[in-house]
This record gives C-alpha cells, sequence and structure tokens, in this order.
C-alpha cells in the first residue's frame, strides 16, 4: 500500500513528540488503544488560565496512519479552547490524511485520545 | 547499491540470469508443443521438457516419472492434498496438517471439510517445530494424509521431515510436503524422508512465476483424483499444454540450486549471523522468533519490542521487507504463524521478516543493520510503551481497553 504525502509528512516529521508532566494540574494526559490491537496513543495537553491549549504533545505506537494521525490532532489543538477541542471528529482526520478504510480506526483512536486527555485534565480541576 | 535492497526472498526471488538465458530460445524460436508426436518442433520441446523433468527430480533424489508439472505451489498442493483426498476417501477420511502451514495447504483443507472430511490442525512448539509425539497421536485408522511444510514461508522454520516420515511410513499414511520454502534450500531426499507427494515452485528459487511441479511417488505408487481435467497430459493427473519455457526455466533453477546449494547457504548464513550481530549489539528488547537453530539460511524473523512493524517498515522503506503486523494485512490480525509459536498479539505486531537470497551483498547487510537501529532508536522515541518500559512499568500488568 502506497502513502498518501500528508500522511508520510507527519510520519517523516512528527509534530510534538514528547511528554508533559502527567502530574501537572494543567496537563491532561489521554492514553488509548492497546498493544494488543498494534496501536497505543499518549496524547497529553496544558490548558493555560485563560482555558486556551497552549500545548500538546504525543507519544504513538502504531502504524504510520496512527502516528500521523496523532501528531495531526497536536497541531490542531494548540490555540483551541476545551469545547472546540471536543468538537474535532475522527471523519476530519481521517479527510484532511486521506486514510483508506482501512486506516479509520486509527483517526477513531486520535478523537477518544482529545476525549481523555480533556477528561482527565478537567478531573484535575476539581 | 540499487534501492530499495531486496530482502524479501520468501515472498519471491528474481530469475537467474543463467535461468532466463536457457528459456529465451524456447519462446520464439523452438516454440513446439511437446505434446506434438508428428514433427520436429514437437519432438524438440518434448526433449526439453524431458530435461527440465530429470533435473527437478535429480535434485529431489526422484524418478523424473515422478514429476507432475503444475502452474506452482499453490496447485501442487491443491493437487495433492485434494487429489489424494479424493482418491482415498474410501480408506478414511482424515488429515492432519499443522496450523503453520501456508494457506494454500490450510484453505485446501479447509475446503475439503466441506466435503466431509475431518482436519486435525495440529500446535506446535515454542520454536515452531511440530511435536513428534502429538502427531503420532494424531494418528487415527481414519487418517489418510499427513502434510507438513519442509520451510515455513514466514519464520523459515524447518520440519523434522526424516522423522515424519518415518512416523508416516510406519503408520501406513500419506506424506505430503509443501516444500515450496525448502527446495534448493536444504537438501532434500524423498527416499531418506520417505515423502510420498512433495511441493515445489519455480519463483523461490530463482526461476520463472508460474511454474512448479508436484512428486508424486511410484513405489509403492500413490494415486492421485486430478482437478483439472482435459488431454490427460502429465499422466492424467494435470491437463493442460506445458509451458515449455517455463519448464526449461524451473529444471535449470533446479540444476544451478542442486550445485550451489552447499556455498550459498555458506554464505547467507554469515551474511545473516552478521544482520544479526549488526543488530543485537546495538539494540535492547529483539527477539528472534522460531528456532534459530532449525532454519532456512535465508531466514530472520526478528520482534522489535515497542515498535510497531508497519511504521518500522516505513521507517526502513530504503529495505523491502514484510511484517507480521496486523497493520500490513487486511485482516487487521497479526501473522498467525507467530500466534501458533505462542508470540503474544503485541509482540507479533512488532515482527520483520528479512529474506536474504541468492543476491544479497555483505553492503546491503551492513546497510540494513545500520537503518534498523537508527529507525528502531528513533520510533522508540516516539513510542509510549517504550518511555514506560524506561519508567520501569510493566506493560502487561496494565489493563488495556481493548477496541481492535
Amino acid at each position: 500500500m502506497a502513502y498518501n504525502d500528508k500522511v508520510l509528512d507527519h510520519y517523516e516529521n512528527p509534530r510534538n513528540v514528547g511528554s508533559l508532566d502527567k502530574n501537572d494540574p494543567s496537563v491532561g494526559t489521554g492514553m488509548v488503544g492497546a498493544p494488543a490491537c498494534g496501536d497505543v496513543m499518549k496524547l497529553q495537553i496544558r490548558v493555560d488560565e485563560q482555558g486556551i491549549i497552549a500545548d500538546a504533545k504525543f507519544k504513538t505506537f502504531g502504524c504510520g496512519s496512527a502516528i500521523a494521525s496523532s501528531s495531526l490532532v497536536t497541531e490542531w489543538l494548540k490555540g483551541k479552547n476545551l469545547d472546540e477541542a471536543l468538537a474535532i471528529k475522527n471523519q476530519q482526520i481521517a479527510d484532511e490524511l486521506a486514510l483508506p478504510p482501512v486506516k479509520i480506526h486509527c483517526s477513531v483512536l486520535a478523537e477518544d485520545a482529545i476525549k481523555t486527555a480533556i477528561s482527565d485534565y478537567r478531573s484535575k480541576q476539581k | 547499491m540499487k534501492k530499495p535492497i531486496y530482502m524479501d526472498y520468501q515472498a519471491t526471488t528474481p530469475m537467474d540470469p543463467r535461468v532466463l538465458a536457457e528459456m529465451l530460445p524456447w519462446f520464439v524460436e523452438k516454440f513446439g508443443n511437446p505434446a506434438s508426436r508428428s514433427h520436429a518442433y514437437g519432438w524438440e520441446a518434448e526433449q526439453a521438457v524431458e530435461k527440465a523433468r530429470t533435473q527437478v527430480a535429480t535434485l529431489l533424489n526422484a524418478d523424473p516419472r515422478e514429476i507432475v508439472f503444475t502452474s506452482g505451489a499453490t496447485e501442487s498442493n491443491n493437487l495433492a492434498i485434494q487429489g489424494v483426498a479424493r482418491f482415498y476417501q474410501d480408506k478414511g477420511r482424515h488429515i492432519i496438517t499443522p496450523v503453520t502451514e501456508h494457506k494454500a495447504v490450510l484453505d485446501t483443507c479447509r475446503n475439503l471439510e466441506a466435503e466431509g472430511f475431518t482436519v486435525t490442525y495440529l500446535p506446535v512448539k515454542e520454536d515452531g517445530l511440530v511435536d513428534l509425539q502429538q502427531l503420532a497421536e494424531a494418528i487415527t485408522a481414519e487418517t489418510i494424509l499427513v502434510s507438513v511444510m519442509a520451510g515455513n514461508n514466514e519464520i523459515g522454520v524447518v520440519q523434522p521431515l526424516e522423522e515424519i516420515g518415518r512416523l508416516c511410513r510406519q503408520k501406513k499414511v500419506l506424506f505430503h510436503c509443501d516444500a515450496a520454502q525448502g527446495v534448493g534450500k536444504i537438501a532434500l531426499d524423498v527416499e531418506a524422508m520417505q515423502i510420498d507427494l512433495l511441493s515445489i515452485s519455480g519463483h523461490k528459487i530463482y526461476g520463472p512465476k508460474g511454474v512448479g511441479a508436484l512428486y508424486v511417488r511410484r513405489r509403492p505408487r500413490v494415486r492421485l483424483k486430478p482437478i483439472i481435467h482435459g488431454g490427460g497430459h502429465e499422466r492424467g493427473m494435470r491437463s493442460g499444454t506445458l509451458p515449455t519455457p517455463l519448464l526449461v526455466g524451473l529444471g535449470s533453477a533446479c540444476a544451478l540450486a542442486g550445485e550451489e546449494m552447499q556455498a550459498e547457504n555458506q554464505r547467507l548464513l554469515s551474511l545473516r549471523q552478521r544482520l544479526l550481530d549488526g543488530i543485537l549489539s546495538r539494540l535492547t528488547h529483539v527477539h528472534v522468533n522460531g528456532s534459530l537453530q532449525h532454519r532456512l539460511a535465508g531466514n530472520l524473523n526478528l520482534s522489535f519490542g515497542f515498535v510497531e512493524g508497519e511504521s518500522m517498515m516505513m521507517a526502513i522503506k530504503d529495505v523491502a521487507v514484510s511484517s507480521g503486523s496486523a497493520c500490513t494485512s487486511a485482516s487487521l490480525e497479526p501473522s498467525y504463524v507467530l500466534r501458533a509459536l505462542g508470540v503474544s498479539e503485541e509482540q507479533a505486531h512488532t515482527s520483520i521478516r528479512f529474506g536474504l537470497g541468492r543476491f544479497t551483498t555483505i553492503e546491503e547487510i551492513d546497510f540494513t543493520a545500520n537503518l534498523v537501529v537508527e529507525a528502531v532508536n528513533r520510533l522508540r522515541e516516539m513510542s509510549p510503551l517504550w518511555e514506560m518500559v524506561q519508567d520501569g512499568i510493566d506493560i502487561a500488568s496494565i489493563q488495556w481497553a481493548s477496541h481492535h
């Protein structure tokens, strides 16, 4: 299977690889997927005092499309407030990267990662 | 160095130029039908076909009259298994085959189940080898056929054919061997190994695609019900005009393999060791899948912990390899061969098959080892699992939400 240029670009030059301190109250962490399924995504966001996502980092174990999906969402998340972030749908990710049907689950996983990270952040604010 | 470097010799091999040279006159100039008995065009073609038949037989220590030409190992497997099952069904309707066989064997057996045959899919040991005790126990009075491959296409594991042959002969059960990955790579002797039927492929041994053969024992005679009907070619076992150029190619490929096997295996073993050393000396958490001792010289199947196989192949795209990862298959299931060895799903997702062959060079091996080390380090930096391992977290202890 040949890869789409956008997937290749994110795969070869992944944006925002890394980790934030998961114990920091302004950081939300989402870890989704399972090693047995062949993909695990860790997505982290740092939310500033205005409620805007100031930073986003990821680490992904998975195929090129999974890496590209997580790299792409870290770019999209920065500068958004949490409601805007929650509005990101897997279909947008799949469309942007032109994922074939067999790779749609990668975009679903990325959407899940956003939701899990935000929910982790919100639980820390209580 | 030509890129991508070809390191997928278990998928297919390039034709040896010496084989091609032998084939060329048989396309345009000497085009006769070997079945034409009435003129010189037919006679010369028949002579070429019979020479090829002898070349194939010689490599197996068989008689030329025991060689049936086919379109490839898939057809040979179908003919052997279906042919025996349908011919001997009054004697019994039970077949035994290991779970790690090629789909050409497994799917043929599955289809026979629909015809009322019973199939035992034999588990294998952790190293990929058949347990002889278990095989002996699986044979019943109903068993007519045992089908075990010579070398495995994914992990290169070589089965104890001589022991299996002895057991089958002793229990009066026919023994078929899918030797698509064994012919020309390991010494095969149908007499010493007491093999009754053996499948051969042209394109795995530097011969042309679209041609193969089936060895069918004459003494004691093994009978088959044909699956392709027509003019009664190949002593009624496989009809269809014989493709002279392809057969000349197959014969020539067998002759070369026989002459060069020993030297080639020595060379491949040292190249494989160099590749393995180059990787293991610089990376941790690398696992060899399948027995390293009982293995085709040109096969190395490695799992790189915490690095998914498809992303690994993208990272080493200058080397053409294949992976047991689900992401490379349509089914989204990781390799059934690795799973049968008890390799975890997680580890199966991280496997890469390196296939070395006749044209692999030492420069290519060194280039590949360096590229692999670089890629694994880069992808581990990006892997949340690797990060957890560095932090001392036991990944197996985590409750992962399953999603597939």
